[in-house]
């Protein structure tokens, strides 16, 4: 019977036949399973007979997906049976049921190279065969050469040899070193003159895969593989054996054509010239035949012969050829050949210029986009895809739309990521963008990702034109019935930004907008309703005059959800009604989010990253390569929580007015020649919080700016440093020969930004200059927010930074116009280099009317804004204030005419610094333990360490040691602390009563500074 | 690589032969099949042989009862693959004469025998039948 005679085999198969559920065939399997189990264990009753049965059994209950975790012994065992039924037996079932990891196989190592080099060829196959399926990296480094020996040996026949050719590929795949390329080209080269096609078929695949590798190695076995391909297509030369339905070996002709795919070009023109015959004859010569077999054989081989033509950039008339048939492919009714047709069409898009011939087949694949066979329709998806460009976007995302509706689910998501990624690419205006993305989320909210919705609030944020189209698209929806959340989101969002300038139109006041938007709140999850206490509160700031009942409303919701159990929407409601109780002074917290920095695009990145298909993938990239993206990316994105995120203002583009230049310094020299007249500062408007404005939206006009900030560093070299000292020396003083005087205490602005990290830094009747600044380790960004108090524009504007030595400035570009009553911010990108007290300086000149205004002010980029608070444990303290452990690392110094002070206010004082007080570890209750991190390019992050001892009964006086790892940080900084403690708001008189003397301890340039020379004074 | 693996499972999803080229734990080999023949299972005879699924193309034909599913890598010749199966259904015919199911479930070994002959490490190894056969009649002789 079946199974040569193994009837319990029969037996048990029939049993599982016949089990009527899966529950039954369970049961069956356990039984026989520990019916093997009890049989292995008295192996010794065994015979190879008897073991070859069970060992086919255990295959078949493997194969049917049960785990088989016992026998395996005796699988690997029955590989060195003498006679050939149970090697083979145990040969087939160890391939099946081991991997290359497990122990066993090593210990079978050897009789398997026993049977490799054996003299009997059946035992020979078999183990070749083994190795080639599982062999692993021991296998390769002993049974290589073997393999080699006989896949080129003479005396071997062929049915060993084809099996050595693929077990020397595994081999090679597990340890490429096996195979050294000098001597093995020409013996593969040989190989390929091969007579029999079962070698030649092997050696095809494992030349494949050395030319994959190095393709430059094998260039001698190119013309070979032409000759292949000739000897075959012509048909002449090959046994019948070999041929299949009238066509020789497709299989071969197939793998010979691969193996060329892999050499980048043909170079000897006679090699090309055979190629491309043998190519346009299959390309001409493949008709469509009533035998399925022949023809799919046939055109398996003509599809490769495309592939190969697209490869070599055939002549234009060779690839239009191509496109020609693909083109009648994709129309006919056999569903492969279709299939196919629009595969390699997608393919024929990546590699050649053939863009145009496909677009005139666009109705045909949009056809395919309704074909009822999933595998056609993700095929044509990736060719419109791929095809899509500025002149068809609008037909074909339109039509990916509405396919939207129809989709299957499986596709949704990726249907709704490509609309989306065509629509940005390639819009031809942004309102359309806005539309397609809004479509698709009505239609397939399940499926767009939060990416989608986010790149369309980042383009609207930053298209000034589109926001009241997007306000009033996003209204639209609302007034439909049922709308996704997503919807819900991106129409919130989007109001709340920009419903203000829709208030004419009706239905659109605030309060209706309110309405309409809070009606949908009940059904929202928590990240949802995050998003609509920050679309009230903008909805609310935006109301004027106020409406009392909006309010009302408005801050009962608030009030309700201060309880939330939710912290992110309970933070928000707190802040929320807090801030919009204090009214104006909101406006500036709850502005319009600034424009987001420009990157690529988060979508196009995660289609790339979620694409597996190589083909999809490949043309992603041909398609970023034609265009760059203009897209943006949003990350961590917190609408409304606060003020504009700062660090990202950094990109914003200003526009390109004016480059700074030396002029300002020319402007500077006339003005303090004192030659312009006197003109009546213009009236202030006291009610009008400039600062408020300072941080509302970007009102800027004219294109952004592409010119380089190049200029900005001009002032280096001998003649710049002695104008900084100039500068410097003009600088604090604040008797700038202006007509103009400034309101309020330049160096006390400067004082208190020196502990703020925002404030005014300078104001007079025409201008305020506000400073938001964020510092990280050793970067610092400080927005300067220039804001025209009056109704005429301040022109000439100018701005020059003069730096210090140890800080690295950037300042963006300054618009020489600041329009009336109107702000512009200017980013300063500040790199910390090192430790030092030099403070910079912003050279800052405009003109109104006939004034022109020059003020030199110094930036609170201060050594203490590179500090950053860190907690030293008693632990930590002492062995580190022990090893730095004196002069010049660490200094002490007594301070005299200290600022009296209690020891908290004292504490409190390093706090904003900010320093870490830590309390208790010093024995000494009159004495402070302080620790900080100092930042710069050239100390990295360093620990500082200060002790302050003090005398209760004398607060006047104290003694302060500082230590560092590095000599200057202490020096600097132990100065910078005597500056801060002695009393600061004398500075504008000392030098006055105290004329500076030189003090040997402190350098030309910290003389300059008040504080400092005021230090050097109390020594 | 080539093909991945070879399945033949009947209509009502039963494994009937597997054979995979490159290691997968019993799990995942339960899950990818569950996967593939629900899919395959559920075409009919207007839509192509290919399925795509995971980073597997599936090539696949029906024979009667059986299918015969070829897990290949993306870029293989599907119709290659497609004419492939044909030819290790014409050499099972040859072997066993208008080979059923059947044939299949109880010669285990020579269907396994075959495969072996047939296609190794992934790559195909023998497309002339005689070839293919020749070690299995000479065990039949054999025995």
């Amino acid at each position: 019977m079946a199974l040569s005679g193994m009837r319990g085999l029969s037996v048990f198969i029939s049993d599982i036949r016949n089990c009527p559920n899966k529950e039954q065939e369970r049961l069956r399997v356990d039984k026989e399973l520990g019916n093997v189990r009890t049989r292995f264990k008295n192996e010794k009753g065994l015979t190879h007979y008897e073991k070859k049965k069970y060992v086919w059994k255990m295959l078949y209950i493997y194969m049917l997906g049960y785990d088989v975790d016992f026998g395996h012994m005796e699988a690997v065992s029955l590989i060195s049976a003498p006679k050939y039924p149970e090697k083979q037996v145990g040969y087939i079932v160890t391939a099946c049921l081991l991997n290359e990891n497990h122990d066993f196989l090593r210990l079978a190592i050897n009789a398997i190279r026993n049977d490799v080099i054996g003299r009997n060829e059946t035992f020979q196959c078999l183990a070749l065969t083994l190795v080639g399926n599982i062999g692993g990296r021991e296998f390769a480094e002993s049974l290589a050469p073997d393999v080699q020996k006989l896949l080129i040996s003479s005396s071997c026949r062929p049915l060993v040899r084809k099996k050595a050719a693929l077990c020397l590929l595994r081999l090679y795949r597990k340890n490429p070193d096996v195979v050294i390329v000098d001597g093995w080209s020409d013996r593969m080269a040989q190989l390929l003159d091969e007579r029999d096609l079962g070698v030649l078929t092997s050696s095809m695949s494992l030349l494949v895969a050395l030319v994959a590798n190095n393709h430059n190695a094998y260039w001698i076995c190119l013309p070979k593989c032409v000759k292949i391909l000739e000897r075959l297509s012509r048909n002449n030369d090959v046994p019948q054996e070999y041929t299949y339905y009238g066509i020789p070996s497709p299989w071969l002709q197939v793998k010979t054509m691969r193996a060329l795919q892999y050499f980048p070009t043909i170079e000897d023109p006679n090699t090309r010239r055979s190629l491309f015959e043998v190519l346009q004859r299959i390309l001409m010569g493949t008709d469509v035949v009533k035998n399925v077999n022949k023809n799919n054989a046939s055109h398996a081989v003509l599809f490769e012969a495309l592939a190969l033509v697209m490869h070599l950039d055939a002549e234009k008339e060779m690839m239009s050829q191509c496109v020609a048939l693909l083109g009648k492919f994709i129309a006919v009714r056999e569903p492969n050949i279709r299939y196919l047709g629009l595969e390699n069409m997608t393919r024929m898009l990546m590699v050649s210029d053939v863009q145009d011939i496909i677009k005139r087949h666009q109705a045909q694949i949009i056809t395919s986009l309704k074909d009822p066979d999933i595998s056609i329709r993700r095929r044509a998806l990736d060719l419109l895809y791929g095809m899509c460009d500025v002149s068809n976007a609008k037909d074909i995302v339109e039509e990916l739309l509405q396919y939207l509706s129809t989709a299957d689910f499986t596709m949704r998501e990726e249907l709704s990521l490509k609309a989306a990624i065509l629509a940005e690419k390639f819009a031809p205006d942004l309102s359309w963008y806005v539309d397609v993305i809004l479509q698709l989320i009505d239609k397939a909210g399940d499926f767009v990702s939060d990416d989608i919705w986010f790149r369309v609030v980042q383009i609207v944020t930053n298209n000034e034109d589109l926001q009241p189209y997007a306000a009033v698209k996003a209204r639209e929806y609302l007034d439909k019935p049922a709308i996704h959340e997503t919807m819900v989101k991106v129409s919130a969002y989007i109001l709340g930004e920009y419903s203000h300038l829709l208030a004419k139109r009706p239905g659109c006041n605030p309060q209706e907008i309110f309405s309409i938007i809070h009606e949908k709140l009940p059904t929202v999850s928590n990240s949802t309703i995050a998003i609509l206490l920050s679309t009230y509160a903008k909805i609310l700031m935006h109301t004027q005059p106020p409406d009392p009942q909006l309010q009302n409303q408005i801050w009962a919701i608030f009030h309700k959800y201060e309880s939330c159990i939710d912290a992110e929407i309970q933070q928000r409601a707190v802040e929320y009604f807090t801030l919009s109780r204090k009214g104006a002074a909101s406006v500036d917290i709850m502005a319009e989010m600034p424009k987001f920095p420009e990157r690529q695009s988060a979508l196009l990145k995660k289609a790339e990253d979620t694409e597996a298909d190589t083909a999809e993938q490949s043309a992603i990239k041909l398609r970023a390569q034609q265009q760059t993206s203009n897209a943006l990316v949003v990350t961590d994105q917190h609408p409304a929580n606060g003020y504009p995120p700062v660090s990202q203002l950094g990109l914003v583009k200003v526009p390109s007015i004016s480059t700074v230049d030396r002029n300002s310094e020319d402007q500077g020299v006339t003005q303090a020649n004192g030659t312009l007249s006197v003109v009546d500062p213009q009236p202030l408007e006291p009610s009008v919080d400039v600062l408020g404005d300072l941080l509302g939206p970007l009102r800027i006009d004219g294109p952004p700016g592409a010119a380089a900030q190049s200029d900005h560093n001009l002032i280096s070299g001998p003649e710049g440093a002695t104008y900084v000292e100039e500068t410097l020396a003009l600088a604090p003083v604040g008797d700038q020969t202006n007509n103009v005087q400034p309101i309020g205490s330049i160096a006390e602005r400067f004082q208190d930004l020196c502990l703020k990290d925002s404030g005014v830094l300078y104001e007079d009747p025409y201008i305020q200059i506000g400073i938001k600044a964020e510092w990280r380790a050793h970067h610092g960004l400080l927005l300067l927010f220039l804001g025209n108090k009056n109704t005429a524009p301040l022109v000439s504007v100018q701005a020059l930074i003069l730096p210090p030595s140890h800080l690295k400035i950037e300042l963006s570009l300054v618009p020489e116009t600041i329009p009336p009553r109107a702000q512009v911010q200017c980013p300063l990108e500040i790199i910390n280099l090192g430790p030092s007290r030099d403070v910079a300086v912003l050279d800052f000149s405009y003109k109104f009317g006939t004034d022109v205004v020059n003020v030199k002010l110094r930036l609170p980029a201060v050594l203490n804004k590179f500090l950053q608070p860190i907690s030293v444990s008693a632990e930590e303290f002492f062995p580190q204030w022990r090893s730095l452990s004196g002069p010049p690392l660490k200094l002490q110094d007594v301070v005299r005419g200290v600022r009296p002070m209690s020891l908290a206010e004292m504490a409190n004082l390093f706090t904003i610094f900010p320093l870490t007080v830590s309390p208790g570890l010093d024995p000494n209750a009159n004495n402070l333990v302080v620790s900080t991190t100092f930042y710069s390019e050239r100390t990295r992050a360093m620990l500082c360490l200060v002790r302050i001892e003090t005398d209760p009964a004398d607060r006047t006086q104290l003694r302060m040691t500082v230590a560092s790892g590095d000599p200057t940080l202490t020096f600097e900084l132990k100065e910078f602390l005597k500056e801060q403690l002695v009393s600061i708001p004398t500075i504008s008189q000392r030098p006055a009563t105290a004329p500076p003397q030189v003090q040997p301890t402190t350098s030309p340039t910290a003389l300059s500074d008040p504080g400092a020379m005021l230090a050097g004074l109390l020594h | 690589m080539g093909i991945r693996f070879i399945l033949m499972v009947n209509k009502q999803g039963q494994t009937r032969l597997a054979q995979y080229y490159e290691y997968l734990t019993i799990e995942e080999r339960r899950a990818l099949e569950g996967e593939i023949v629900r899919k395959c299972l559920a075409r009919n005879e207007q839509q192509c042989s290919f399925v795509e699924h995971r980073n597997y193309k599936i090539v696949y034909r029906r024979y009667a009862s059986l299918f015969f599913l070829v897990g290949v890598d993306n870029d293989e010749n599907e119709l290659a693959i497609l004419e492939f199966i044909h030819l290790l259904v014409e050499t099972m015919d040859r072997h066993f004469g208008n080979v059923c199911e059947l044939d299949i479930m109880f010669h285990l070994e020579k269907a396994h025998f075959m495969l072996e002959e047939m296609v190794m490490n992934g790559c195909i190894v023998e497309t002339s039948k005689s070839n293919i056969l020749a070690p299995i009649q000479l065990m039949d002789k054999a025995s």
